[in-house]
C-alpha cells in the first residue's frame, strides 16, 4: 500500500518514520454550526451600532415627547413574556427532536412560531400607536433611534418565524435527517439569540428610557 | 540600475523642495510650532527609516543567488538576541514619539489659549484677543467681526501679534477652515461650534481656504488672510464700513443660496445675535432645523459623543 | 399613464441618461462595443455553455478565486481610468483654465475611484487570492461552504455592476467614497448617486461578509491533520486575521449605510442637524468600519511577501512566531485608531493623543514585520524572480508609507497635513506600495499553480519599473504638494507654480498606464508561450508550502489523500524527506455540486438594488420576493454533493504521473 512509499526519513536525518497523507478518508468537521455562530457574532455587531446609535440618540427628543411619555411598561411585560416563552418551548422542541420525535417536536415549534407571532402584533400595535400620535420615527432623532433598534429586533423575528415556518415544512417532508437537525439547531441559536438582544433592548431602551 | 539612480535622486530633489513651501516655513506661531514638530518626528523616525531602507537594498545586492561568496544559510530562522532588537528598537521610537505627541497635542490643542506669541514673547497682560465668528457657506466664508460690527465675505484680516479667536461653524455641509500660514485646521460644521486660537506674527497675504471638500463649488472656497498692523487693521475694518450694507437676516439668507467663486465683499453692519441664530439653524425661526426647541442657544454639542464629551469646552 | 410610468420607472426618466455629455458618450460607445465584440466572440466559439457549467456555477474555490481575480483586473482598468482623468485635470485646471471636467463630472470621478478601488479592486484581489491560495495551504478540498462562495462571487459582482451602471444611467455619488453626511444626506445631494454608492456597497458587502465568515470556518475548521495553529502557513495566517476583520468590521458599514439610507428614504434623523441628528455619529461609524478595512487589504499582502520572500530566498521565515504574534497584534489594534481619521473635529487634547499614540503602536509590529523579511533575506540566495522584485520594492516603499503615516497620527501636525495631498500620498504610498504591489507579487507567484505556466518574465520585468517608478513620480509629488498646504479633491488651482507638480504627478500616471498596458501584454504574451511556460512539475519556484506540493492547475479536489503534516513549510519537508506521491489506493471523494443560484441570487439583487435606487417600488418588491423564492427553494435542495469515483481520481492522477515522468 501507499503507506509504504510515504514513509520516509530524509538522509543522515533522524531515523524516525513520518507519514505524509492519509491513506483514509479524513473527514472534517462540519463548520456550519460554527459558522452561523460566527455570523450571528456579526449580527451582534449590528445590534452593537445600534445600540450605539440609541445612546448618542436616546436623549434628543428635539421637542417631541420622551421616552417616559411614550413607552407603556405594561406593553412591553407582556411582549417580553411571550418572547422569552417561545425561546422556552423552543428549548422543548430540541429536546423532542433529540428524541427523534417528530411529531412533538413540530407541536412546540407551532407554539413557537405562535409566541412569536403574538410578540410581533404586540410590537407592531404599539408601532402603529406611536405613528397615529405622530411619534413616528422621523419625529425626533430618539424616535429614530427606538425604531430602529426595536424595528431591526422585530424584523429579526420575522425572519424567524418565516424560517421557522419554511423549516416545519422540511421536516414533515423530509423527516428528522441529520440536515434537518442541523437547521433545527441553527435556528435555535438564532431564536435564543434574539432573546438575549431582546434583553438588552428591554432594560436598555424600555426600563432605562421611562426613566425621567 | 541607471533608472534606479534618477530615482534616488528625485527622491532627494523632492524634500528640498518641500522645504520652501507653507507649512515649512509658516507666519504663525502656531504653525510653526507644528511645523517644528513635523521635523522633530520626522528625523526621529528617519533614525530607523534609513537604516532600514539601506539594509533591505544591501541585503538584496549582497544576498542575490549568482554571488556564491555571500554565506548562506539555509536553516537559519531565529535569534532571541534579534528578535528582541527588532521588536525594541521601533519601541524605543514610539516611546519617545509618543511622549512628544503626547505633550504637544496638549499644547498645540486649538482650543487652548495661547500662552505667547512667539518664542520669547509672551503675551501682554492687557492683550485682548480678536473675536472672529467663522461661518462656512455654500461655497464662500463668512467672516463675522463681533467687535468691529462688520462682516466680510471670503476676506479676513487680523492685526499681527494680538491673539485671535475664532468660533467657527458652518450653514449645511462640513468644511474645514484651513490658514496653512497660521495655524493647523478644524472643521466647521452645521449646528456645532469648534474653536481656533491663533495668531500671526508676519503682516502680509496669507491663504485661506476649506479643507474638507463639500460640494460642487469647493474648489473656489478661497479667501485671502491678511496680517496687518494695529493702524491698517483698523483702516481695514473703516474701509469694509464704508463699502458695505447691512448684513441682516434676510441679506443673509441671500448670502447661503449656493454660489461658487464669490467675489469678496463687505458688511458694514450685522443684524445682532446672528451668528447664534446660524450656529442654532434658526435665521429663519420657523425652519424645521431650527435647534432652538431643543438647545439653549449656544449649546452647541460639538464632540459631544461617545463619552468623549467636550461641552466643558463650550462656552 | 404618469402613475404607471412611475409605477415602473420611478424617478428614472430619459433625462437621467447623461447624452449631454460627450466624455460619457463616448465610453459608452467603446464598454458597448467592446461589450457586443466580447459576446460575440463567445457566442462564435460557443462558450457560453462551458463558461456557465465550468465557471459561472462552479463552487470550486480554485475557479471562484480566479473569477474573483478577474473582476478585480477588469475594475482595476476602470478605477485606473478614473485617476488619470483626474491627474489630467489637475494638470491642465490652472488659472483661467477650468479644465475639461466640471465639478459634477469631476467630484463623480475621485469618489467612483475611491469606491471602485478599495471595494472592487483591492478587496475582490484580496478575496480572490484567500480564495484559491488558502484551502490548498492548509490541505483542504475545498472552503467551509462552497455554494455561499459562488453567492458571495456574484453578490460582489452585482455591487460593481450596479457601480457601472451609474457610469450611463443617472449619476455616482459626489460625496467622497466615505459619503460624509450632511453631504450625502437627501437635501445636499437629491440625486440617485448615493443611492448607488449605498446599495452597490450594501449588496458587495453581503458577499464580503459571507466569503469572511466562509473562510474564517474554512481555517478553523478543515486544516490538515497535524496542521496547528502554529504551524499554518504565513499567508493562512494573515487570511485567518483578515477573515477575523472582516467579519468584526463590515456589519458596522452595513449598519451605517442602512442608517444613511433609512434618513434618505424614510427621513429619519440618524445623521440629520435638525431634530437631534447627530453627522458625527456617521464619521464615526463609518471609521470603526474603515481604519480596520485597511488592515484586512493589507495583512494579506503581507501574508504573500512572508510567502515570497522565504521562497525566493532558499530559506525558512525569519521568526515565523513574532511575524504570527505580530499579525494578531496588528488585527487588535486597528480596532483602537480609528478616530485619528478625524483630529481635526474638536475631540479634546487627551482623546485624540490617545487615538495618536495607539495608531504609533501599530507601527512597532509592523516595523517587526519588516525586519523578518529583512533577515529572512541575510545570509539567503536571493533569486529576483519577479515576486521577489515586487517585494523588495514594497520593503523601500512601504516604510516610507509608514513613516508619513506616523507623522499623520501625530494630532498637532495632522492638524497641518489632513486633508492634504500629503494624506493623500501617504494612502496611496502605503495602498499601492503595500497592497497593490504585493497583489501583483501574489499574482505573479501563484500564477503557475492557478494556470499551468508561468508569467512571462519580460513583461513582467516591464511592468514591474513602469509601474514602480511611476508610482513615485506620481505621489512624491503630491507629498510635496501637500506641505505647500495644497488640500486635496480640488478640480482646479489658481496659483501657476504649482503646475511642475502636478505635471510631473500626470506624467507618473502615464508610466502607471504604461504599466498596467505591460501586465496585460504580460497576460497575453504568456497565454501564447504557454507550452513553453509550462509547469509541470506543480513546484515552479522550489516553494514550501502545501499549495506546491499539487498538480498545476491542481484536480478539482487538489489532494487525492489528505495531507499530513509536521511543521510550517509543510512542502519543503516532504521534500527533504523524499516524498514519493501515492500511485495507488486512491478512494472515492466527496464532492459539491455546481449550482446555478448563487448567480441568479446576485443578478436578483442587482435588479433589486437597481430598482431600490430609482424608486421603482413595484419591482423593488417583485425581485424582493423573486429573491426569497429563490433563497428558499434553495433550501429544499438537500443532494448538494456527489462522490468523484476512485477510478476518476485515478486517472486524473494517473495522468500527472505520466507528465512528471516525460519532463524528468
Amino acid at each position: 500500500m501507499s503507506d509504504m512509499s510515504s514513509t520516509m526519513t530524509p538522509d543522515g536525518g533522524p531515523g524516525e518514520k513520518l507519514l505524509f497523507h492519509e491513506a483514509r478518508d479524513v473527514h472534517t468537521a462540519n463548520g456550519t454550526l460554527l459558522g452561523f455562530w460566527v455570523y450571528l457574532m456579526s449580527d451582534c455587531l449590528i445590534f452593537a451600532c445600534l445600540f450605539a446609535a440609541y445612546g448618542v440618540l436616546g436623549r434628543e427628543y428635539a421637542g417631541g415627547p420622551t421616552g417616559a411619555e411614550v413607552l407603556e411598561l405594561p406593553t412591553v411585560a407582556l411582549n417580553t413574556t411571550l418572547l422569552l416563552l417561545s425561546s422556552i418551548t423552543y428549548g422543548f422542541a430540541v429536546l423532542e427532536m433529540q428524541r427523534d420525535r417528530k411529531n412533538p417536536m413540530l407541536a412546540w415549534l407551532v407554539v413557537t412560531g405562535l409566541l412569536g407571532a403574538g410578540f410581533l402584533t404586540v410590537e407592531l400595535r404599539e408601532f402603529a400607536h406611536l405613528i397615529a400620535e405622530g411619534n413616528g420615527p422621523q419625529r425626533s432623532a430618539f424616535l429614530t433611534s427606538f425604531f430602529s433598534l426595536v424595528g431591526t429586533h422585530g424584523l429579526h423575528v420575522t425572519c424567524g418565524i418565516l424560517w421557522l415556518i419554511v423549516l416545519m415544512v422540511q421536516v414533515m417532508r423530509k423527516g428528522l435527517i441529520h440536515a434537518n437537525k442541523r437547521r433545527l439547531l441553527c435556528l435555535s441559536m438564532f431564536w435564543h439569540f434574539l432573546d438575549v438582544v431582546w434583553v438588552g433592548v428591554f432594560s436598555f431602551v424600555y426600563l432605562m428610557g421611562v426613566l425621567p | 540600475m541607471k533608472a534606479m539612480r534618477g530615482l534616488l535622486l528625485f527622491i532627494v530633489a523632492l524634500p528640498l523642495a518641500g522645504c520652501q513651501s507653507v507649512l515649512m516655513s509658516p507666519s504663525g506661531d502656531l504653525a510653526r510650532q507644528q511645523r517644528d514638530l513635523i521635523i522633530t518626528s520626522t528625523v526621529l523616525m528617519l533614525l530607523i527609516i534609513v537604516p532600514v531602507i539601506v539594509l533591505t537594498l544591501a541585503f538584496a545586492w549582497h544576498f542575490r543567488a549568482s554571488n556564491k561568496k555571500a554565506t548562506y544559510d539555509p536553516d537559519w530562522d531565529h535569534s532571541t538576541i534579534l528578535e528582541l532588537l527588532i521588536w525594541s528598537a521601533p519601541l524605543l521610537i514610539i516611546i519617545a514619539l509618543g511622549a512628544i505627541t503626547w505633550v504637544s497635542t496638549h499644547k498645540l490643542d486649538p482650543y487652548r489659549p495661547l500662552d505667547q506669541l512667539a518664542p520669547g514673547r509672551p503675551i501682554p497682560a492687557d492683550a485682548r484677543p480678536l473675536t472672529v465668528y467663522v461661518v462656512a457657506l455654500d461655497w464662500k466664508w463668512l467672516f463675522i467681526y463681533p467687535e468691529q460690527g462688520i462682516a466680510t465675505v471670503n476676506e479676513l484680516a487680523a492685526p499681527v501679534d494680538r491673539p485671535i479667536n475664532f468660533k467657527i461653524t458652518a450653514s449645511t455641509v462640513m468644511n474645514s477652515f484651513f490658514i496653512p500660514a497660521l495655524a493647523g485646521q478644524i472643521y466647521a460644521m452645521p449646528g456645532m461650534e469648534t474653536t481656533l486660537q491663533a495668531v500671526i506674527n508676519h503682516p502680509g497675504e496669507f491663504e485661506g481656504f476649506s479643507a474638507n471638500y463639500s460640494g460642487l463649488g469647493f474648489s473656489g472656497m478661497h479667501f485671502a488672510f491678511h496680517g496687518m498692523s494695529e493702524g491698517g487693521f483698523t483702516q481695514w475694518v473703516e474701509r469694509a464700513k464704508r463699502g458695505g450694507g447691512d448684513l441682516s437676516r434676510e441679506a443673509y439668507v441671500k448670502l447661503a443660496q449656493p454660489s461658487r467663486y464669490e467675489p469678496v465683499h463687505t458688511y458694514a453692519t450685522v443684524a445682532p445675535g446672528l451668528y447664534q441664530t446660524i450656529l442654532t439653524q434658526c435665521v429663519d425661526p420657523g425652519s424645521r432645523s431650527c435647534m432652538s426647541n431643543t438647545h439653549p442657544a449656544g449649546d452647541a454639542h460639538a464632540g459631544d459623543m461617545d463619552g468623549m464629551s467636550m461641552s466643558s469646552r463650550t462656552d | 399613464m404618469p402613475d404607471l410610468t412611475k409605477l415602473l420607472f420611478g424617478r428614472l426618466t430619459l433625462e437621467s441618461l447623461p447624452f449631454h455629455e460627450p466624455i460619457l458618450v463616448g465610453t459608452f460607445a467603446v464598454v458597448a462595443l467592446g461589450g457586443i465584440a466580447l459576446l460575440g466572440v463567445i457566442t462564435y466559439y460557443r462558450l457560453w455553455g462551458y463558461l456557465w457549467r465550468e465557471w459561472f456555477t462552479s463552487i470550486d474555490h480554485k475557479k471562484i478565486g480566479i473569477m474573483y481575480m478577474i473582476l478585480g483586473f477588469v475594475m482595476l482598468l476602470r478605477g485606473f481610468s478614473d485617476a488619470i482623468m483626474m491627474r489630467a485635470q489637475q494638470a491642465i485646471a490652472f488659472g483661467d483654465n477650468m479644465g475639461y471636467l466640471p465639478p459634477e463630472h469631476y467630484d463623480q470621478i475621485f469618489t467612483a475611484h475611491g469606491v471602485i478601488m478599495i471595494f472592487f479592486v483591492a478587496m475582490p484581489m484580496v478575496t480572490g487570492l484567500m480564495n484559491f491560495v488558502m484551502p490548498l495551504q492548509i490541505g483542504a478540498r475545498d472552503v467551509a461552504f462552497p455554494f455561499l462562495n459562488n453567492f458571495s462571487f456574484w453578490m460582489t459582482v452585482a455591487g460593481a455592476l450596479l457601480v457601472m451602471a451609474s457610469l450611463f444611467i443617472g449619476e455616482f455619488a459626489r460625496t467622497g467614497w466615505l459619503a460624509y453626511p450632511p453631504l450625502s444626506d437627501i437635501v445636499s445631494s437629491p440625486d440617485a448617486g448615493v443611492d448607488y454608492y449605498i446599495w452597490a456597497l450594501q449588496i458587495a458587502g453581503v458577499g464580503t461578509l459571507l466569503s469572511g465568515i466562509n473562510l474564517l470556518v474554512t481555517i478553523v475548521k478543515m486544516r490538515a491533520p497535524g496542521m496547528t495553529i502554529m504551524k499554518m502557513p504565513v499567508f493562512t495566517w494573515t487570511a485567518l486575521c483578515t477573515n477575523v476583520l472582516i467579519v468584526a468590521a463590515f456589519p458596522v458599514l452595513t449598519a451605517v449605510l442602512a442608517m444613511l439610507a433609512l434618513d434618505r428614504y424614510v427621513g429619519t434623523n440618524f445623521f440629520t442637524t435638525a431634530s437631534g441628528g447627530n453627522a458625527m455619529m456617521y464619521i464615526n461609524f463609518i471609521w470603526i468600519w474603515g481604519h480596520p478595512e485597511v488592515y484586512i487589504l493589507v495583512l494579506p499582502a503581507f501574508g504573500i511577501y512572508s510567502e515570497v520572500t522565504a521562497t525566493f530566498c532558499r530559506k525558512p521565515l525569519f521568526g515565523y512566531a513574532s511575524m504570527v504574534y505580530a499579525t494578531v497584534v496588528i488585527t487588535v489594534l486597528s480596532y483602537l485608531v480609528w478616530l485619528h481619521h478625524f483630529f481635526t473635529m474638536g475631540s479634546g487634547a487627551s482623546v485624540n493623543s490617545f487615538f495618536g499614540i495607539t495608531t504609533m503602536i501599530i507601527s512597532i509590529p509592523t516595523g517587526a514585520k519588516i525586519f523578518n523579511w529583512l533577515f529572512t533575506m541575510y545570509r539567503g540566495r536571493v533569486e529576483f524572480e519577479i515576486p521577489m522584485m515586487w517585494t523588495v520594492a514594497f520593503m523601500v516603499t512601504f516604510v516610507i508609507g509608514g513613516m508619513t503615516g506616523v507623522l499623520l497620527a501625530v494630532p498637532p501636525a495632522d492638524f497641518s497635513l489632513h486633508n492634504s495631498l500629503f494624506l493623500v500620498a501617504h494612502f496611496h504610498n502605503v495602498i499601492i506600495g503595500g497592497v497593490l504591489f504585493g497583489l501583483f507579487a501574489g499574482i505573479n507567484y501563484w500564477f503557475p499553480k492557478a494556470f499551468g505556466f508561468r508569467l512571462d518574465r519580460f513583461w513582467g520585468k516591464c511592468s514591474f519599473w513602469l509601474w514602480v517608478i511611476g508610482f513615485y513620480f506620481a505621489f512624491m509629488p503630491l507629498y510635496v504638494m501637500g506641505l505647500m498646504g495644497v488640500t486635496r479633491r480640488l478640480n482646479h488651482f489658481d496659483d501657476p507654480s504649482l503646475r511642475i507638480w502636478t505635471l510631473l504627478a500626470a506624467f507618473g500616471a502615464f508610466l502607471i498606464l504604461l504599466g498596467i498596458a505591460c501586465t496585460i501584454m504580460q497576460f497575453y504574451v504568456s497565454f501564447r508561450r504557454r507550452v513553453e511556460l509550462r509547469d509541470v512539475t506543480g513546484d515552479p519556484w522550489h516553494g514550501r508550502t502545501l499549495e506546491w506540493s499539487t498538480s498545476s492547475p491542481p484536480p478539482p479536489y487538489n489532494f487525492a489523500f489528505t495531507p499530513r503534516i509536521h511543521d510550517h513549510d509543510a512542502w519543503w519537508m516532504m521534500k527533504k524527506y523524499r516524498y514519493e506521491r501515492p500511485l495507488d489506493g486512491f478512494l472515492p471523494i466527496h464532492m459539491p455540486h455546481n449550482t446555478g443560484t448563487g448567480f441568479v441570487l446576485g443578478a436578483l439583487s442587482f435588479v433589486f438594488g437597481f430598482a431600490m435606487i430609482w424608486y421603482m417600488w413595484l419591482l423593488a418588491a417583485l425581485s424582493f420576493l423573486a429573491i426569497l423564492v429563490v433563497g428558499i427553494t434553495h433550501t429544499f435542495n438537500y443532494e448538494r454533493e456527489y462522490y468523484l469515483s476512485a477510478d476518476e481520481v485515478r486517472r486524473v492522477e494517473q495522468s500527472r504521473t505520466e507528465l512528471l515522468a516525460s519532463h524528468v
